[in-house]
């Protein structure tokens, strides 16, 4: 069952970037400006993916089901797709490779040095995703490295919510699913140090 | 300083006028009245984003030798769907969406009033006659570093300005744009206050580029872009165009400004456009007008530095952002 669902979330996973590319191919409503949009839009994805992966362990925690553990790795590498996704489109169709300008952006304008730490923080992670690296580094030097999700996803949020203009609703929203997210994870980590003292 | 000549006339190059006007007597005589009608009834105007305004030619407007000639205009869906218009919503396709079903334009007042002689109050149909309308096509640039072109119609402000007669203590022209709560976001939700109000020193007012526009593509102008009546200073960032004006007042004193409230270190008074000086989050180097894929270079004064440089001589642009 869970092989089926893996597949499910996996298809459904690529459903927005193939609709970006269907509406690009087509000459779809991509807006009167479409790099921005696919700008915002991969970027939702990559906030939206990344807060997903950050939600696998409470799940299991709550509803002790745990094969949900098993979407976590797949969950994660969608952000970084997306994220990585994101950055190309800025590289590639914003700046169109002026590294004078991309550079000058990532050093002076906090949005963008916190986008960027960002994708540098998912760039491990992704890489050391996979069962080989799991065993090269051991179980437990893994899973501390890969805490760096979390602060992954703190500088997401920032990234967003340094970039809108006043009406910061939305990176209010998701700085608050982190916050939750983060917030439960200290206080189980609290509690599980409290009962092993006492 | 960048000084322009007027180029070759393109204007009618890229969008033939007559082409374009006749297209829709076309498609309305092609489809038919009826169909028309049905359809109208069938699919509400705020769903189908569609402005009442649509279709609705302005009479007698003359083309003005103060149009920007050297610019490819951008379409009439780019420039009426990509709006920022916060009352109606902060993305930019929001204001075409609900500024059609909840800015009602029609009746309307505008009251002009303050350091006057003349106290004036303009109903709906008075807007259309100020002065001759001139179709006025200017660059415009926003804040966010992206421009487009705009074929407006509309007057000099100067021409409203004169009819009141300041007094000699009128330094200033504030604009105040209409507010109904219910109908639009609250200030809460849009992270700026309302009603939107911005400021002009009375020379920027008088410059014969500032004008008041109250059509596009030589019809009215929609809801989504500031209907009934705006304003437009094709030298400053985009959102010193305050929309949908309910009042102006001469004043003394340099009024408050609706961005410059909500962030004064990103957004000053003058907000002309100038790349040398870059808004804290984002350079102003460059931008992207709407159609294009490489980015332009922004220029000082959006590229009108020969017609009004001379309103900021000795003044420390920096400082005066």
């Amino acid at each position: 069952m869970v092989a089926g669902l893996k597949t499910l979330v996996f298809i459904s996973a690529l459903v927005p970037a193939t609709r970006l590319v269907v509406l690009a191919l087509t000459g779809g409503d991509l807006t009167a400006n479409p790099i921005e949009y696919i700008t915002r839009d991969t970027g939702w994805y990559a906030l939206f993916f990344l807060t997903l992966t950050l939600t696998v362990t409470p799940i299991r925690r709550l509803t002790g089901w745990h094969p949900v553990i098993r979407f976590r790795r797949m969950l994660g590498l969608f952000a970084f797709f997306y994220g990585t996704l994101h950055l190309l489109v800025w590289i590639v169709l914003d700046r169109f490779f002026d590294a004078e300008a991309m550079g000058e952006d990532i050093l002076k304008r906090p949005f963008i040095t916190v986008g960027m730490t960002t994708f540098l923080l998912l760039l491990p992670l992704a890489i050391t995703s996979t069962s080989g690296w799991i065993r090269r580094l051991g179980g437990r030097r893994w899973a501390r490295l890969h805490q760096l999700a979390y602060l992954a996803a703190v500088t997401a949020v920032l990234h967003f919510w340094w970039l809108v203009k006043s009406d910061v609703r939305e990176p209010y929203r998701w700085g608050w699913a982190v916050a939750v997210l983060l917030g439960a994870r200290m206080w189980w980590s609290w509690q599980a140090g409290r009962s092993s003292r006492s | 300083m960048l000084i322009r000549k007027p180029g070759e006339f393109r204007y009618s190059d890229v969008t033939p006028r007559e082409v374009y006007l006749r297209r829709r007597e076309f498609i309305r005589s092609a489809s038919g009245l009826a169909v028309g009608a049905a359809g109208a009834l069938a699919v509400p105007p705020w769903l189908a984003g569609l402005s009442a305004q649509r279709g609705q030619k302005l009479p007698g407007v003359k083309p003005s030798p103060l149009s920007t000639r050297d610019e490819k205009v951008n379409s009439y869906d780019d420039i009426t769907t990509y709006n920022n218009f916060y009352e109606f919503g902060t993305d930019k396709d929001d204001p075409a969406k609900n500024a059609p079903g909840r800015l009602k334009t029609n009746p309307w007042k505008l009251t002009v009033e303050g350091e006057v002689t003349k106290k004036l109050e303009l109903g709906y149909e008075d807007l259309f006659t100020i002065a001759p309308l001139e179709e006025r096509i200017y660059r415009m640039r926003c804040v966010e570093a992206w421009s487009i072109v705009v074929p407006w119609v509309g007057v000099p402000l100067s021409a409203l300005l004169k009819k009141v007669e300041p007094t000699s203590k009128a330094k200033y022209v504030a604009f105040e744009s209409l507010y109904e709560r219910g109908r639009m976001l609250r200030s809460e939700e849009a992270g700026i206050d309302f009603p939107y109000v911005e400021g002009l020193r009375l020379d920027e007012a008088m410059h014969p580029l500032t004008i008041l526009a109250v059509g596009l593509y030589g019809e009215k102008l929609p809801e989504q872009n500031g209907a009934p009546v705006r304003l437009v200073v094709p030298w400053k960032y985009g959102f010193k165009g305050i929309k949908s004006i309910v009042r102006i007042r001469l004043v003394e004193r340099e009024p408050p400004a609706t961005w410059n409230i909500a962030n004064s270190r990103e957004y000053g008074f003058y907000s002309n456009v100038n790349p040398e000086v870059d808004h804290p989050r984002w350079s102003q180097a460059s931008e992207r007008r709407l159609g294009e894929f490489f980015r332009r270079k922004t220029q000082m004064f959006n590229g009108y530095a020969d017609q009004v440089a001379s309103l900021y001589t000795g003044m420390d642009l920096r400082k005066l952002y």
